[in-house]
C-alpha cells in the first residue's frame, strides 16, 4: 500500500476518534464512562438552542430617558438641601429634565455653579433654569443600562435558573436568555418590574380628599386624574390601590391623595422576606431598612402619628395603614392579599433593588419543553428516513461505489456531531434542518467523482486510471459548489438570529466536512481496493 | 451499471424560448412579490411585520370556529388562525397592534381559559416581537440578501469569465424570485425561516449550474470547430446524469425535513423542495441559454 494511503487513513481514524470523544457527552454512554474519563475529557457537547429545549429569549430596552428624568429630580432636591447649607433659601420645580430655581440671584446662580459641575445652564430669560449637561446624561443612560443588567442578573440569580444568559446588546438593549423556566410569565414579571418601592404620606387633610369617589373601575383611572387635575395641591398626586372582593372576584380600584415627595424609598432596604401573617394564612413581605433608613423611618412615623402611610411599588399603592405609633427598629410590612408566589417575587425583586429605569419588552420568544421536545423527535425522524433514503438510493445507482458513498456519509454525520460537539455549538431546530440538508449534499461530492469516473471508463480507461483522473477532473467542480454554499451560510451566521445562526453553523460544518470526506475519505477507499490489484472492473 | 439517463440528445437550448416564458412568468411573479412585501401587502410573519403569536397544545381536540368566536367575543381583532387538529393544536397570530408586548398573550390566555373552561391546555409557544425588533429583522434579512448575492456575484466573477457569470447569476436570481413568487401565491407566510431557506436555495442551485458550466468550459475547449450551441447542448446531455442524481438526494432529505420534520420546519422545507426543482430546471434551461444569448455564438475567448 502507499505510504500516502496509510497516511490518510490513519487522518480519518484520527478524526473520527476525536469525533466520538466530543460526541459522547451527548449520548447516555457518557455516565457509564470510568470517573477519570468523565473529570478530564470533553464533558459538555452540543449545546441544544432555546427552541429545543424550551425556554424564553426575551429582549428589553432600557429607558434611559427615564433614568436621566429620575437624575434630575433627585439633583432638585439635593439642590434645596446644599443651597440651604449655605444660607440660600431657594425654590426648585422640575419640568421634564428642567430645573427651574428662583430666585435667581448671582449669589444662587454661583453656588449652583459651584455645587453642581454637572448641571449646564438653559437660556431662559431672566430665571435660572438648568439641567444635566449632555455628557452626563449620556453618562447616566449608560449606566442604567450596565445597572439593570446587574440588578437581573440579581433577580435571577435569586430565583434560581440555570445557566441564564444575560447580555447587553447595542446602546439600550438588554438581552435574557432563560433556558427551561416553567412558568415563563412569571420570569418576565419579575425581570420587567422596576421595583420602585416608595412610602408616601396619604393627605388626607387636603379638601379635595374628601371629593375623591370611594372607588372606581379598572380602566377609569386616566379619566378620573383627568378629572381632578388642577383642583388637588400641588405638591399632591392621586394613586391607586387594586382591591379584589375575595366572594366575587371583582377588581375596584380605590384612589388615594398622596404627597409626591416620598418620605422613604426602597434603596434603604437591608433586607426583604417572605412570613405569613398567623391570622389570615397569608404570606406578607416584611422589610427592614438599614441604618439610614430606619432613622428617617423612626421619625417620619414620629412626626405623622394618626396619619396613613401609603406603600407604594411602581406606582401602585399597595397599602395605606394608619400609623399607631413611632416606630423605631427599621422594620415595616407590606401586605396585599399575595399568593405565595407572588410574595416571594416581591422579596426577590426588594432584596435585588430597583431597576434604575424602565423597561420595556422588545421581544419575547417563548418554547414551551413538549415542543422543543418534539421538535427534537421529529427532527430525529426526518434525519433517519432522509439518511436511509439517500443509503438506499446510492446503492441503488451506483452498486458497490455506492457502499462507498454511505461509508462517506456516515463518516460526515458522525464528524459533524463530533465537530458540533468540540465547538460547543448550539443545535437549533434550524439547525437540524441544516444537518439533514447536509447529509443530502455530502453525496453529491461522490456523485460528480463517481459520474467523472464513468465518462473515464466510457472513454475506455482502465479503472484505476479513471478513478484517477474522475477525482482529478471533479475536484475543481466540486469544490466550487461548496464554496456558494459557504458563502451564503457565512452570511446567513452575520445576520441571522439565534435559531438561524445555528442553521449556518450546522451547514457550513457539514459542506465543509464533506469536503473533506469525499476527497480524503472516499479516495483513499478507491485507492486501497485499486493498490491489491489492478481492478478489471469497476461497480460503479 | 444502472443508469437512469444514457446518451440523451435532447436539444435543450432550442427549446429555450418556452423555457424563458416560463421564467419570466415565474419571475415576475417574484418580482410583483417583492414589490407588495416592501409595501407592505404580503402575509409577513410576526418577526417582520411585529406582534403576537401564541400555539395553544389542548387536551381535547377543538373545534376552530369554536375558538374564533370566543377570541372575537373577548374583543380580539384582526387574528389568524391556524390549527393542527391531529395533535389538537392551534395557533394564533395578531398583527401588529399598539398594546404593550405581553398584553395580548394575556388576554387571549384569559379568554380562552374562561370561554372554553373544560379544555385544558399548555402554551407550546409564544413569540412577541415589537416594531422595532421587527424592523431590525427586516433590515437584518434585507442585508443578508445583499451580502449573499455580492459575495455570490463576487466568487463567480472570479471563477467564470463575465459571460458565465451574468449566466449563473440571472439564473440564481431567478430560482429565488420563482420560489418567493409561489410562496407569495400560494399565500404562505414570508418569515425570517422562508428567507433563509431562499439564501440555501441560491448558493444550492449555483451548484448545479456550475457542474454544468464547467462541462461547457471543457468541452469549448477540446471541440473549438463546433457552433457554441451544439457543444453547450452536449454538455449539458452529458451531465445531465449527475445534475438529476444530485438534487435526488437533496430533494430526498428535503422532502424527509417536509414530512417527518415537524411543523416549525415544515415551510422551510417546502421551500427548499421547490428550490431543488427549480434549481434544477435553471441550470439546465436558463443559465446555459443566457450565456448563449449574452456571448454570442462564436468564437469564445479561453480562460
Amino acid at each position: 500500500m502507499k505510504k500516502n494511503v496509510l497516511w490518510r487513513l490513519a487522518l480519518i481514524g484520527i478524526t473520527i476518534i476525536l469525533a466520538v470523544i466530543f460526541f459522547l457527552p451527548n449520548t447516555p454512554a457518557f455516565r457509564y464512562m470510568p470517573q477519570w474519563w468523565q473529570q478530564n475529557m470533553p464533558d459538555k457537547g452540543i449545546v441544544l438552542g432555546l427552541d429545543l429545549q424550551g425556554g424564553l429569549h426575551l429582549v428589553f430596552e432600557v429607558e434611559g430617558d427615564k433614568a436621566v428624568e429620575l437624575t434630575t429630580e433627585r439633583y432638585a432636591s439635593r439642590m434645596k438641601d446644599i443651597l440651604a447649607k449655605k444660607k440660600l433659601i431657594v425654590e426648585t420645580s422640575v419640568s421634564g429634565l428642567n430645573i427651574s430655581v428662583s430666585p435667581s440671584s448671582s449669589d444662587v446662580r454661583k453656588a449652583i455653579e459651584d455645587s453642581f459641575p454637572t448641571l449646564a445652564p438653559v437660556e431662559a430669560a431672566g430665571k435660572l433654569v438648568y439641567r444635566l449637561a449632555g455628557s452626563e446624561a449620556k453618562r447616566i443612560k449608560d449606566t442604567s443600562v450596565d445597572q439593570a443588567l446587574e440588578t437581573i442578573r440579581n433577580r435571577i440569580d435569586q430565583f434560581g435558573v440555570s445557566e441564564p444568559t444575560i447580555l447587553r446588546q447595542g446602546e439600550n438593549e438588554i438581552v435574557v436568555q432563560l433556558p427551561g423556566v416553567k412558568d415563563p410569565k412569571r420570569a418576565i414579571d419579575l425581570i420587567g418590574k422596576t421595583a420602585q418601592l416608595e412610602f408616601k404620606m396619604v393627605d388626607d387633610e387636603a379638601k379635595t380628599a374628601a371629593e375623591l369617589p370611594q372607588s372606581i373601575a379598572p380602566g377609569e383611572e386616566e379619566n378620573l386624574i383627568q378629572q381632578f387635575s388642577g383642583k388637588i395641591p400641588e405638591d399632591d398626586e392621586i394613586l391607586f390601590e387594586k382591591k379584589v372582593n375575595k366572594e366575587t372576584g371583582v377588581v375596584r380600584k380605590i384612589p388615594l391623595l398622596v404627597k409626591k415627595q416620598a418620605a422613604l424609598t426602597g434603596d434603604l432596604l437591608s433586607d426583604a422576606k417572605v412570613n405569613i401573617d398567623s391570622r389570615f394564612s397569608e404570606p406578607y413581605v416584611s422589610v427592614s431598612f438599614n441604618d439610614a433608613g430606619a432613622k428617617t423611618f423612626e421619625d417620619v412615623t414620629g412626626a405623622n402619628v394618626k396619619k396613613r402611610m401609603a406603600i407604594i411599588l411602581d406606582n401602585t399603592v399597595y397599602s395605606a395603614p394608619v400609623i399607631q405609633e413611632r416606630i423605631a427598629g427599621g422594620n415595616a410590612q407590606i401586605t396585599g392579599s399575595f399568593t405565595m408566589d407572588e410574595a416571594k417575587d416581591l422579596s426577590i425583586v426588594l432584596r435585588a433593588g430597583a431597576l434604575p429605569a424602565p423597561l420595556k419588552m422588545l421581544q419575547n420568544v417563548t418554547v414551551g419543553p413538549s415542543l422543543g421536545r418534539d421538535s427534537i423527535e421529529a427532527g430525529k425522524m426526518a434525519g433517519i428516513i432522509g439518511t436511509v433514503a439517500v443509503i438506499i438510493f446510492m446503492i441503488f445507482y451506483y452498486r458497490l461505489s455506492g457502499i462507498i458513498a454511505d461509508f462517506a456519509l456516515l463518516l460526515n454525520i458522525v464528524l459533524l456531531l463530533g465537530a458540533m460537539a468540540s465547538l460547543n455549538a448550539t443545535l437549533t431546530l434550524p439547525g437540524i434542518a441544516g444537518m439533514i440538508l447536509a447529509i443530502g449534499m455530502a453525496v453529491d461530492s461522490n456523485v460528480l467523482m463517481f459520474e467523472r469516473m464513468r465518462d473515464e471508463l466510457r472513454a475506455g480507461k482502465t479503472p484505476r486510471a479513471a478513478v484517477d483522473s474522475g477525482y482529478h477532473k471533479a475536484f475543481w467542480t466540486i469544490f466550487d459548489s461548496h464554496v456558494t454554499t459557504l458563502i451564503t451560510a457565512a452570511v446567513l451566521f452575520q445576520f441571522g438570529t439565534g435559531p438561524i445562526k445555528g442553521f449556518a453553523v450546522t451547514l457550513s460544518l457539514g459542506v465543509s466536512i464533506n469536503l473533506f470526506t469525499a476527497l480524503i475519505g472516499t479516495k483513499s477507499v478507491f485507492d486501497i481496493i485499486n493498490s491489491k490489484r489492478e481492478l478489471t472492473k469497476l461497480s460503479i | 451499471m444502472i443508469e437512469l439517463i444514457r446518451n440523451t440528445n435532447i436539444d435543450f437550448l432550442g427549446k429555450r424560448y418556452i423555457a424563458f416564458i416560463v421564467s419570466g412568468i415565474l419571475s415576475i411573479i417574484g418580482i410583483v412579490a417583492i414589490v407588495q412585501i416592501a409595501t407592505g401587502h404580503a402575509n409577513l410573519g410576526i418577526d417582520f411585520a411585529g406582534g403576537t403569536s401564541i400555539q395553544f397544545k389542548f387536551e381535547k381536540p377543538v373545534v376552530l370556529h369554536s375558538v374564533r368566536v370566543a377570541l372575537e367575543e373577548g374583543g380580539l381583532k384582526d387574528f389568524d388562525l391556524q390549527d393542527l387538529p391531529s395533535e389538537n393544536k392551534i395557533l394564533i397570530r395578531v398583527k401588529k397592534t399598539d398594546q404593550r408586548l405581553g398584553q395580548i398573550a394575556e388576554t387571549i390566555e384569559n379568554v380562552l381559559q374562561q370561554k372554553l373552561p373544560d379544555n385544558k391546555y399548555v402554551v407550546d409557544s409564544t413569540t412577541e416581537i415589537g416594531p422595532k425588533v421587527g424592523g431590525r429583522l427586516r433590515a437584518d434579512a434585507a442585508k443578508a440578501v445583499a451580502f449573499a448575492v455580492l459575495g455570490i456575484l463576487i466568487y463567480v466573477a472570479f471563477r467564470f469569465q463575465f459571460k458565465f457569470g451574468v449566466g449563473a447569476t440571472i439564473a440564481t436570481f431567478h430560482d429565488v424570485l420563482a420560489v418567493l413568487g409561489i410562496f407569495f401565491i400560494m399565500g404562505r407566510e414570508i418569515n425570517l425561516i422562508l428567507i433563509t431557506a431562499l439564501l440555501t436555495i441560491a448558493g444550492y442551485s449555483l451548484t448545479d449550474t456550475v457542474v454544468v458550466f464547467d462541462r461547457i468550459r471543457e468541452n469549448l475547449k477540446i471541440k473549438q470547430r463546433e457552433s457554441v450551441e451544439a457543444v453547450m447542448n452536449l454538455s449539458i446531455n452529458e451531465v445531465l446524469s449527475r445534475t438529476i442524481i444530485t438534487s435526488t438526494t437533496v430533494l430526498l432529505t428535503s422532502i424527509a425535513l417536509f414530512f417527518f420534520g415537524g411543523e416549525v420546519i415544515h415551510d422551510f422545507a417546502l421551500a427548499m423542495i421547490m428550490g431543488v426543482v427549480v434549481g434544477t430546471y435553471s441550470s439546465i434551461f436558463v443559465a446555459s441559454p443566457v450565456v448563449l444569448i449574452w456571448g454570442g455564438s462564436r468564437p469564445f475567448a479561453k480562460k
